[in-house]
């Protein structure tokens, strides 16, 4: 019930994030979703996209700095209070988020969000029982 | 007192060791006087005759020679002898510029076995031992050296030569290596590789490595022995002064004993040239006493050590130099604290266990030193947390001021970013020096 999410390094620095984009565009890789921490001298770029095994591997290839984690996706409803019900889910249930983003999903036509947690298993369980819908990596990548 | 190979030459007293070198340091410079003219030209220079140098302690009168002093005479300017008494020539890599070319004549020859004898039996060896000398042969002077030694001392000498650790271990295994020689970061290798086929290393009858070359910390001292099981010697040299056996480690393993009845070693301030006592840290110089063929004097060998006179353990009586920190020629001053490259090297080795790729930049802002130092991103440090990446960059500058005492900013790099060069790499941008 994760998903792939593809983690780049990058420098904070002029120009750097633009060539991992070329890197993307050159291999026909489409991005869901896109979201970037930043610190003064670096960031995490995160993407979810088509087909992260080959991002992973065109980017380890071009020397990049990529990682390929397991991260949780649910999709809600475009309401208000929607993203608010599942985070009091997961914090009543005692988990930490890392990072949450969303974006919009076009097979399914939600709104999808992305969540890092400490225990993910047991958010999974915890969401569900709320009848929250937990994607898959097939609702996800189209 | 332990086993000695040379007892009447290694536990001499202090005054006949003083008799001695002085004798032989007039000798010398009388010799290369009169048959070397580069050395005549420098004396002269100082306005120095032979009869100057009446004993050991004259020795700072003589001028320094320099790896440039070599380059300028390259290939043979600095012979003492006449070519057809030359039997062996030597070459270290030169990884800038010309390459260093050293000569011997039979007698040096005779004088290095007789070296690497004192060396190897303070590792343990005698004639019952095995010793498998997987340091290169050839023109680099580590593989023949100690090969002379071991057959002098009258052991099984196994010239493995460097590479091919498949058959090195075949041979450890069935030839019975009691002793191994070869390059630190070899012998880990080895290790690895041992391990890699399943072999126990406690069923080798391997019980010590000489190992030297190149820098090593106390850290990898700890792992090789752990893993080989064995007890790891450290040794020193440098082709210029003779090759390997210029200084070893006894039993006591607190420093290498100099062989100081042949290498008069002082301790200098590299920016100064004045000489300093013992237990001070300073660039290393070495005289050679009785080398015939290439004679050195007072020679810089950029290496930085510390010369300890106290009387060791072992009951040997000559002067231990500890193990070179760095080299002068790349060593910096920030905020008054002396830094190796080679310490902060180490640092990132120990983190990540591959070959780090960095580069130190110093700077002055508002009369301050300050130190950045980039490090390239490793993979298996990444993460997609923020504050896992924070604490690898947290981490490296922990360590960085517990070992050199100094704060550095860690900034964190992509990989291939910091530029690659053939050869020594460059690892410094000193901006201070460009105001």
């Amino acid at each position: 019930m994760l998903i792939k999410q593809i983690s780049v390094f990058v420098e904070n620095k002029y120009g750097k994030l633009v060539q991992i984009t070329d890197i993307l565009a050159q291999n026909n890789i489409n991005i869901l979703a896109i979201s970037i921490a930043d610190t003064t001298d670096f960031g995490i770029l995160r993407l979810i996209v088509n087909d992260p095994q080959k991002a992973e591997k065109v980017l380890r290839d071009a020397q990049v700095t990529v990682k390929c984690t397991d991260v949780i996706c649910i999709s809600v409803p475009d309401v208000p209070g929607a993203l608010h019900k599942a985070l009091k889910v997961i914090t009543e249930a005692g988990i930490s988020i890392e990072y949450v983003y969303g974006f919009f999903g076009k097979a399914k036509k939600r709104d999808h969000i992305v969540l890092r947690v400490d225990q993910p298993d047991k958010a999974i369980a915890e969401l569900k029982a709320n009848d929250i819908e937990v994607l898959t990596c097939e609702d996800v990548y189209c | 007192m332990g086993l000695a190979w040379d007892y009447k030459h290694e536990f001499m007293s202090r005054d006949e060791l003083h008799a001695l070198q002085s004798e032989r340091l007039v000798k010398l410079v009388d010799r290369v006087y009169r048959n070397v003219p580069y050395y005549r030209a420098k004396m002269q220079e100082k306005g120095l005759l032979p009869g100057d140098i009446k004993s050991i302690d004259d020795l700072d009168k003589l001028p320094f020679t320099t790896k440039q002093d070599l380059r300028e005479t390259y290939p043979f300017g600095l012979f003492a002898v006449s070519m057809e008494d030359v039997v062996r020539t030597h070459a270290s890599s030169g990884t800038t510029g010309k390459q260093t070319v050293v000569g011997y004549t039979y007698n040096d020859i005779q004088l290095w076995a007789e070296l690497m004898a004192r060396c190897l039996t303070m590792a343990g060896a005698t004639k019952k031992s095995t010793i498998q000398v997987a340091y290169g042969y050839g023109l680099f002077t580590g593989g023949l050296g100690v090969h002379y030694g071991a057959e002098r001392i009258g052991a099984n000498t196994v010239p493995a030569s460097s590479g091919n650790t498949l058959r090195q271990i075949t041979m450890l295994k069935d030839f019975g290596a009691t002793h191994l020689c070869c390059t630190p970061s070899y012998a880990l290798y080895i290790a690895e590789c041992l391990e890699e086929q399943g072999i126990d290393v406690k069923d080798l009858p391997l019980q010590a490595g000489i190992f030297g070359a190149e820098p090593w910390t106390e850290q990898m001292r700890k792992e090789i022995e752990a893993r080989l099981d064995i007890k790891a010697y450290d040794i020193y040299g440098l082709s210029e002064i003779i090759g390997p056996g210029v200084a070893m480690e006894c039993e006591c393993q607190k420093g290498m004993h100099i062989m100081e009845d042949h290498f008069v070693p002082e301790i200098i301030n590299p920016d100064t040239g004045e000489v300093l006592p013992g237990n001070t840290q300073g660039e290393l110089v070495f005289t050679t006493l009785t080398k015939e063929a290439f004679p050195l004097i007072r020679y810089r060998t950029r290496d930085i050590s510390v010369l300890h006179y106290e009387q060791c353990g072992c009951g040997r009586t000559s002067v231990r130099m500890e193990k070179p920190c760095g080299r002068s020629d790349d060593m910096l001053i920030i905020r008054g604290v002396n830094v190796f490259p080679s310490q902060i090297e180490s640092v990132l080795l120990e983190m990540s266990n591959t070959a780090p790729h960095y580069l130190l930049v110093v700077d002055r802002i508002n009369n301050l030193d300050t130190l950045e130092i980039l490090v390239e991103m490793d993979e298996k440090m990444f993460s997609d947390e923020v504050k896992n990446v924070e604490k690898y960059g947290e981490m490296i500058r922990n360590r960085i001021e517990s070992v050199l005492g100094l704060n550095a900013k860690i900034t964190l790099v992509e990989p291939k970013t910091i530029q690659r060069s053939e050869g020594k790499a460059k690892r410094v941008i000193d901006k201070r020096k460009l105001s």
